[in-house]
């Protein structure tokens, strides 16, 4: 358990290590930092002081190793654009993206959840297929159409809720469902497959013989068992909705972390890109070690086997 | 533990797909009659857009639909801001969308079905690198190395292609090592060995026509993804640039308009949605009928 975890931590590592070596590349081949920083007027003199201060000087390798150094440090960079240390702007801009991510996990979870256990539960009668529909239509929607055809419905011509901003509670609904409802069929087509492995297997067989009532079978006994696999693909879905999120901030114009990396490449402001990139790795290589970690723990079959 | 480990892999990797739709004989006409409805058009276009889809007249900008009030059969789906005819730029933006999603799947899906097969034939040190190279790519935030690498490169339809592609090939990769992990287990690539054939001939002759199947339901499934993936780029001003008729890219134009004109926005929309639908219910339906396992569980 404890080798199996250093391994997935090392290998983790290694990953991000990688991706800070494409993010430096990506940035110095899309031109020199300089032309954004300086004026046009600046002299060969001023760009060589320039070149100088940021060390742009050096060889690429020994650029590479200090920004990695104080990548270590904490130290991410400043913006060119808005002059503040690059980390120190995504901070600010997490909350939001976190708040929107959880909501449409919420939502995903409400709705899917559910009609993946009831679709289980009456395989092939028409509730299974319209569910099995929802999941369809739901998978085949792009996100930032759902959004637009959203607040044309539910803010333009309803007028019930805002179309864009943020504040109060009814400015999550819009964008939670568009960016949550994508996710709803994943989720519903893994808890139903899930539970009909499940509702198939001895040990329900064994509690209906026993006398255990239908639905403690279904809710209890089956739906704790069909939840490994989604589980594991809640890791996908946080990390599918961090990047979505892109998408739906854009549209809803949602302060978050999404807009932010957005303005960051329309101004080819590098630092802050660079920063969201990595930020964005390391949560993914994050979650998944979580949920390799959670999977560990909710089925004994594999704490047991070492 | 590592026997865990893959085990969870290849679990999460293969529920996901797990989907049944299949044995829907009508469903099934449907999904191909309008899929037929979308091919048709966009390779004749020329011939059957009632207007050009690059030159628009002014006069007749932002007409609605032909049922709504002022509305003509000259522009059935309405005009643009720019007076251009929504239905002839949606013909031309299947065009697009489609040839993007294939070449990229094409491109993707050869350098990812053959990276699996080394890593997943050789394993070793061969496989530990493919697969951290595949853990990189799944952890990069898609959309936003899109916009990078269009920043870089610069947007233009190859751009879009190459950056579909790169994102491709992992889960080509993954899936395909994950097949050939048990399909080098069976006796006729150990008899293929000891008769006396190459590594290659037994990677590409032997092994590889075992996880055709599983290529052919991925490359269908993906084409939706694709699709959607390639409007999100287009709709964030970093796909195929203007004025080439993309639906992403006219989503996003009648995007402010949503209040005055919503159908700038929504009937491009509305195409890509019937599109990725019918290829999601064609690649369900190949799964079932060509992957006998997946459809076991």
């Amino acid at each position: 358990m404890q080798r199996y975890l250093l391994r997935r931590i090392l290998q983790g590592f290694g990953t991000l290590l990688v991706i800070s070596l494409i993010v430096f590349l990506l940035a110095r081949l899309s031109g020199d930092p300089l032309n954004i920083m300086l004026s046009e007027e600046a002299s060969k003199e001023d760009y060589a002081i320039a070149a100088k201060h940021w060390g742009l000087d050096r060889p690429l390798t020994e650029q590479y190793l200090t920004f990695l150094g104080n990548a270590f440090r904490g130290d991410l960079g400043t913006s060119i654009r808005l002059r503040r240390p690059a980390l120190e702007l995504v901070w600010e801009r997490l909350p939001a993206t976190l708040q929107l991510a959880g909501a449409s996990i919420f939502v995903s979870l409400v709705i899917a959840i559910p009609i993946g256990v009831l679709s289980a539960v009456k395989r092939d009668t028409p509730l299974d297929y319209i569910g099995k529909v929802i999941a369809l239509i739901g998978q085949s929607m792009p996100s930032f159409w759902l959004g637009i055809v959203l607040i044309w419905i539910f803010a333009v011509t309803l007028g019930w809720l805002p179309a864009s901003g943020t504040g109060s509670f009814q400015h999550f609904i819009l964008p939670a469902v568009a960016l949550g409802w994508y996710q709803v069929a994943a989720v519903m087509r893994l808890v139903r497959s899930a539970m009909l492995d499940v509702l198939d297997s001895e040990y329900v067989k064994l509690a209906r013989i026993k006398g255990v009532a239908e639905r403690s079978v279904v809710w209890k006994h089956c739906l704790r068992n069909a939840a490994i696999p989604p589980l594991t693909y809640i890791g996908f879905i946080v990390a599918v909705l961090l990047t979505g999120s892109i998408v739906i901030e854009t549209v809803f114009a949602w302060p978050g972390i999404g807009l932010l990396a957005i303005d960051a490449v329309r101004y080819r402001d590098f630092p802050v890109v660079q920063t969201v990139v990595l930020l964005y790795a390391a949560k993914y290589v994050i979650i998944n070690l979580l949920v390799d970690v959670a999977y560990v723990y909710v089925d004994p079959r594999i704490r047991f086997q070492r | 533990m590592a026997v865990a480990a893959d085990r969870v892999e290849v679990q999460a990797q293969a529920a996901p797909r797990r989907r049944v739709l299949g044995q829907s004989g009508p469903v099934l006409v449907f999904a191909a009659l309008i899929l037929v409805l979308l091919v048709v058009p966009a390779v004749f276009a020329p011939w059957l857009a009632p207007h050009d889809p690059l030159e628009g007249r002014l006069a007749h900008k932002l007409k609605p639909p032909v049922w709504l009030t002022g509305g003509s059969w000259e522009y059935v789906l309405g005009t643009d801001p720019l007076g251009r005819d929504i239905l002839s730029r949606m013909i031309y933006g299947a065009r697009v969308s489609l040839s993007v999603s294939l070449v990229a799947i094409f491109i993707g899906g050869v350098v990812g079905t053959v990276l699996g097969l080394f890593a997943g034939y050789f394993g070793g040190w061969t496989d530990s690198l493919i697969m951290r190279a595949v853990d990189v790519a799944f952890s990069l935030p898609t959309i936003l190395l899109g916009l990078v690498l269009a920043v870089v490169i610069g947007p233009s339809f190859r751009t879009v292609i190459v950056i579909v592609s790169f994102l491709l090939w992992a889960r080509y990769a993954r899936q395909v090592r994950g097949e050939v992990l048990t399909v080098k287990q069976r006796d006729f690539v150990a008899q293929a060995r000891i008769a006396g054939c190459s590594h290659a001939r037994i990677i590409f002759g032997h092994i590889l026509p075992n996880v055709t199947n599983t290529l052919i339901v991925l490359g269908t499934l993906q084409v939706g993804y694709v699709i959607l993936l390639e409007g999100t780029l287009s709709f964030l001003g970093v796909g195929i640039p203007p004025p080439t008729p993309a639906w992403g890219l006219m989503v996003a134009t009648g995007r402010s308009l949503i209040v005055s004109a919503w159908w700038v926005s929504f009937f491009p929309g509305l195409a890509i949605v019937l599109t990725v639908l019918v290829l999601n219910l064609i690649g369900d339906w190949l799964r079932d009928r060509l992957d006998p396992k997946l459809r076991q569980l």
